[in-house]
């Protein structure tokens, strides 16, 4: 049995939402087989309809990119790169380097979180275990939460599929997590890549992992986590290997609620300078 | 062994550049599923999402801020005793108050739980934000016409009648500024979110959205009879201004993070929007062609209106405006 005589953090009971301690992903491609076992659990788990079947010819990937009823992706990079001292096949020349990277996409869960912030419903909150949940019956489908996302994580579910017009995105598998369960995606995953557990511990192992890689030859290995933009971190982290461009990350993800000020600066003025014409108008002509 | 026909020749052309460069593209031909992933970010996929709105949306902005704007020139022409305008100003407002829901509820996912938007009052949600603006707007251009129309008519005398004279003002006093934030709010919406080509003229938005509601108001109430000098001179002013956001939208390129306002057909709705509502009413008002002014400023503003959400789909698909814009 996988995990067997391994001491695995994803196996075990815990009492996260009762103890209200922050939770975190920290998802690691160096050890991503890109089985999308963890895209078929979520699926299963939480009841997410298929949203077509179309042949991307993008590498091994014909899911695309997180969405309505995508909550975890896996991502298939094939780059004209060494990873580490691996020999890319038997006919493989130095000059010629290649890699291949999995990575499992997912909601970010961020620190400060756009689509929380623009919600006009208070459909979005933040639970005890500090991730963004939508509340499914809450949701009227405006679509202001979809622009607010700094990495294009939640949408509209469209017609005809099941609970269609509603905003969806990653859970957190919070009603397991209410049970003392490890969400899905992590449960299912074979290797480990996914890691589910405090968000503390997971930051530290994440910093040693990218320390170990380095060591190990993989010199473009570095955390992908945001703490130094408005958005502040994320609950759902990443080690990636080069820029974070290459796999659809925004390198310097921004909360849109900092462009308020300056928007609305500019709505009163206008407005008022409005008032002000109209009734010069009035009194002048 | 060659030979010199024509099509021999392309076929070793191909032949020459799949030798040399490892790929060829072509028409209909995606190779985005090469050895090595030749479009930008990830197989160019969009890395933050387009909005889903439809033309519902374009149409509120272009409606609300009408209605808005309206209340703002019905209070300064009851101000100013010009009674008639001032009606029909209050009544153009009370018909966009009531159309401005029923286009919002429309493009909703779920319109039977269009009610959920008064669940909560946020001020960090400019969408929050604009729903009460909106509630603050009809709940003072309704009972304020319908005071307005029985102070009009005298139905009632003495005390009562002077009542709802006073009634009348304040609620229609209240309709303007509310008005005045219904026309520019729709600015502050689209300009702070994560769409490169919105937030960065996040200053420019709202002020051309209020103007054209300004202008557009100015010119509905024109078309409809009322030829006075306080509203050609409030429809120079804006085909002004909007000519003046046509030559700053133009100076202030951000290069790939907004192309989608200079390139694509989100660029051309764009430029025959501002054209329309800016240099050309501008200059049919001058030659004192007022009618044609005021459709060519009111086809401008809902072109522009919906201009500005097709530049959102662009950008927001377009990886590399993102890029561009963060680093």
């Amino acid at each position: 049995m996988i995990g067997e005589g391994i001491q695995s953090t994803n196996q075990r009971k815990h009492s996260y939402v009762q103890d209200q301690v922050e939770v975190g992903f920290f998802t690691d491609p160096s050890v991503c087989i890109g089985c999308k076992a963890c895209e078929v659990a979520c699926k299963e788990w939480n009841e997410v309809p298929d949203d077509g079947f179309t042949w991307s010819g993008n590498s091994y990937d014909n899911t695309g990119h997180l969405g309505a009823s995508t909550w975890r992706h896996v991502m298939f990079l094939e780059q004209d790169r060494a990873k580490g001292d691996q020999i890319a096949g038997p006919m493989s020349l130095d000059e010629d380097p290649f890699r291949w990277v999995f990575l499992s996409d997912v909601c970010k869960h961020c620190e400060e979180a756009g689509c929380l912030e623009a919600c006009p419903t208070g459909s979005i909150v933040r639970t005890e275990v500090g991730s963004v949940l939508v509340q499914n019956d809450v949701c009227n489908g405006c679509g202001y939460c979809v622009v607010s996302c700094p990495f294009g994580v939640i949408d509209r579910r469209p017609e005809p599929l099941h609970d269609a017009g509603g905003a969806f995105k990653c859970t957190f598998c919070y009603d397991r997590q209410k049970s003392g369960l490890v969400p899905a995606c992590a449960k299912v995953c074979p290797t480990e890549s996914i890691v589910f557990g405090r968000l503390d511990d997971l930051r530290a192992r994440g910093a040693e992992r990218v320390q170990q890689l380095q060591q190990s030859g993989y010199n473009d290995a570095q955390l992908y986590d945001p703490t130094e933009t408005s958005v502040r971190g994320i609950h759902a982290f990443f080690l990636i290997f080069g820029e974070p461009e290459a796999y659809g990350l925004p390198p310097k993800p921004q909360v849109p609620t900092i462009y308020l000020r300056s928007a609305w600066t500019s709505a009163i003025a206008t407005g008022i300078a409005s008032g002000i014409v109209a009734f010069l108008a009035f009194a002048f002509f | 062994m060659t030979t010199n026909s024509p099509s021999e020749k392309r076929l070793e052309e191909l032949r020459e550049q799949a030798w040399k460069d490892g790929v060829v593209t072509g028409r209909g031909v995606d190779i985005a599923g090469g050895p090595i992933p030749r479009k930008p970010g990830y197989y160019g996929e969009p890395v933050v999402r387009p909005p889903v709105w439809t033309w519902e949306i374009p149409v509120y902005f272009f409606v609300g801020g009408l209605a808005g704007m309206s209340a703002v020139i019905g209070s300064a022409a009851l101000a100013f005793h010009h009674v008639e305008l001032g009606r029909a100003a209050m009544w153009l407002a009370a018909a966009g108050a009531i159309l401005s829901p029923i286009l919002l509820i429309m493009d909703l996912g779920r319109p039977r739980l269009f009610i959920n938007m008064l669940r909560v009052f946020k001020h960090q949600s400019a969408m929050s934000m604009g729903v009460w603006i909106l509630v603050m707007f009809s709940a003072s251009v309704f009972p304020g016409l319908i005071a307005l129309e029985l102070h009009t008519l005298h139905l009632f005398t003495g005390a009562m009648d002077e009542l709802l004279g006073i009634a009348a003002g304040l609620l229609i006093i209240g309709s303007a500024l509310f008005g005045m934030l219904l026309a520019t709010y729709t600015g502050v919406l689209v300009g702070a979110t994560a769409i490169p080509a919105w937030f960065l003229h996040r200053v420019l938005l709202p002020i051309h959205f209020g103007i054209a509601g300004l202008g557009s108001a100015a010119a509905l109430l024109e078309l409809l009879g009322h030829r006075i000098a306080p509203l050609n001179a409030i429809g120079f002013f804006a085909a002004v201004v909007e000519s003046a956001l046509l030559v700053w939208l133009t100076m202030d390129k951000h290069g790939a993070a907004d192309r989608a306002i200079h390139e694509h057909s989100s660029g051309w709705l764009i430029r025959i929007g501002e054209i329309l509502s800016g240099p050309l009413a501008l200059v049919l008002r001058f030659f004192g062609l007022v009618p044609l002014a005021a459709i060519s400023f009111l086809f401008g503003s809902l072109v522009s209106r919906f201009g500005w959400i097709a530049v959102g789909k662009v950008s927001g698909s377009d990886p590399e405006a993102v890029f561009a814009a963060e680093r």
